[in-house]
């Protein structure tokens, strides 16, 4: 039952591209203002999980959702949802940093500016900046291309460009897997400080990284029909120094994967 | 060292083989600025003299030494003001409808192989569908804007083809970027792929308008009035174009003549070259505005 510490939760959940079942009866409660961490084997439809839980699948032809996701109490996939109201609520973050050929203010604005909250822009705009620890570096070229960013300025420039509209939950996908390590620990620092205030989840196939800054993690797998499922989901410290199953074992030992 | 002397001699042959191939690449880029050369050279010379004042201000005449473009000159961007009013929009508006809206399914695949074989099609073919279609059917009659919907025809393949291409180049990643901060599709093609993509779109609406410009056959079929000594005043009215006075006054057997169409040529060639500079100078500036 969703309550007030969780903040998205799948039910039987499933998900089909075409004839290919990509994820097969998944159920898990995101927790209100922590960092949930999503790992597994390439494929194993960790991505396509997430993109479920801010309808991004919907842009894929062919794709087709059974099941649940509920935010706030209320299903995402029921008729009467409009997805861009969902995804204007849950912000998402990619793998590649992937910053609009606009000015650094203009990428920050343009959420606000095509959901119509176009008043205190400035305010705004620096605010979600700092918020994403970007603001010294940029505030004297704002009105600069954000292609000049370096990548890993840019991928916080992607973070601030989603806080700009107050989301609920980011969704995070591979977020550092483009960047280098001083880049990397940059955005893991920040995670950590928005966590207290933001449903964070992270699909990572970095361990380490899963282990640094979740509170919570999830471990999926594909089965014989390259479905994947959830095999085994907790508090992170447990899942890594106990793991009940014994595929998430070997998974963590690195046996395979 | 592991049989160096062999390693050696082959290593001469690749070299021989590279600069041979440079070479050949050297010349076949020269051939084709060779012609060109030669072509303007030949153009310039026969219209020594004759491109004068009094031959742009001029309407055709018997006379060589009184005749002039001025009708055919207004004529010609009479009918591309209207072919870029027509084809700029519909171009545009159908490559954003097949690349941002259309779903992938057998009509919209037909209708995409037929744009592409339309792009194809003799120019001449064209004037005989504005013929019957336009001048007849919707009753224009051998007007402007008969002559502007039938090169409106010809040059929509060929813009819509570009304007896909300008569109498809927009990384995906910036659309789901969009999509994600709750874009609606018409947000997302007016803030994203339309800034993107204009500098490609205007490139090839532009270059298309230079091959209708310069085509005489569809014209021809449309209107094979030359002797116009009049500047048409308003859409429905006759007129006759730059390659047409210019194929007119070629066809004749004085050699007075022959100058005259090269001086025509050399107006010709003016108008294509500055429509291609103004496309450049906008793409250029409307990339750095972008980037900002």
């Amino acid at each position: 039952m969703a309550n007030n510490s969780t903040s998205l939760e799948a039910r039987k959940l499933e998900l089909w591209y075409r004839n290919f079942q990509a994820l097969r009866d998944i159920s898990m409660a995101i927790p209100r203002n922590q960092i949930t961490a999503i790992i597994g084997p390439s494929g194993c439809g960790k991505s396509s999980l997430l993109r479920c839980f801010n309808r991004m699948n919907d842009l894929i032809p062919g794709s087709r959702v059974k099941g649940e996701v509920l935010f706030d109490g209320r299903n995402i996939y029921a008729a009467d949802v409009d997805p861009t109201e969902v995804r204007y609520r849950i912000g998402m973050v990619f793998q590649k940093p992937n910053p609009f050929p606009k000015s650094v203010f203009e990428n920050v604005a343009f959420g606000p500016r095509v959901n119509g909250l176009a008043d205190n822009l400035e305010e705004i705009v620096e605010h979600a900046l700092q918020r994403a620890a970007l603001w010294d570096e940029v505030k004297d070229r704002l009105h600069k291309s954000a292609m000049e960013l370096s990548g890993g300025q840019q991928q916080r420039l992607c973070i601030a460009r989603t806080l700009a509209l107050e989301p609920e939950v980011i969704l995070m996908d591979e977020p550092c897997s483009a960047l280098d390590p001083v880049a990397t620990l940059k955005i893991e620092d920040l995670m950590r400080t928005l966590a207290g205030e933001y449903s964070i989840v992270i699909v990572t196939h970095n361990m380490q990284q899963a282990a640094r800054v979740s509170d919570m993690a999830a471990f999926m797998m594909m089965e014989q029909d390259r479905a994947g499922v959830l095999v085994e989901y907790g508090p992170t410290a447990r899942l890594f120094t106990n793991p009940k199953d014994k595929r998430t074992e070997d998974y963590i030992t690195g046996r395979f994967g | 060292m592991r049989n160096g002397s062999a390693f050696k001699r082959h290593l001469k042959l690749r070299k021989i083989k590279g600069g041979l191939f440079s070479t050949l690449f050297l010349g076949s880029t020269l051939v084709g600025t060779l012609v060109l050369i030669v072509l303007l050279a030949d153009v310039l010379r026969d219209s020594a003299g004759w491109l004068d004042w009094q031959f742009l201000t001029s309407y055709p005449s018997r006379k060589p030494e009184e005749a002039g473009l001025l009708s055919a000159f207004f004529g010609s961007l009479w009918v591309m003001m209207f072919t870029a009013l027509f084809s700029f929009p519909v171009g545009i508006g159908t490559a954003i409808y097949l690349e941002e809206y259309a779903p992938d399914n057998r009509l919209i695949r037909l209708i995409q192989m037929n744009i592409s074989n339309l792009a194809g099609v003799p120019s001449i073919v064209y004037g005989l569908l504005g013929l019957s279609l336009f001048v007849q059917a919707l009753a224009l009659g051998r007007s402007i804007l008969a002559g502007a919907m039938t090169l409106t025809l010809m040059s929509l393949p060929v813009i819509i083809i570009a304007a896909q291409e300008a569109i498809r180049s927009v990384p995906e990643a910036h659309r789901l970027g969009a999509f994600a901060l709750g874009s609606t599709r018409w947000q997302v093609v007016r803030r994203i792929v339309l800034p993107s993509a204009f500098p490609g779109v205007l490139t090839g609406t532009i270059l298309a308008m230079s091959r209708a410009i310069g085509e005489a056959a569809p014209i021809i079929a449309i209107s094979a009035l030359v002797y116009l000594t009049y500047i048409p005043t308003n859409p429905l009215d006759r007129f006759t174009v730059l390659p047409i006075q210019i194929f007119n006054w070629v066809s004749r057997p004085q050699e007075d003549f022959q100058h005259l169409a090269a001086a025509g040529i050399i107006v010709l060639l003016v108008v294509l070259l500055s429509m291609n500079a103004v496309a450049i100078f906008l793409r250029n500036r409307y990339q750095k505005r972008t980037e900002e």
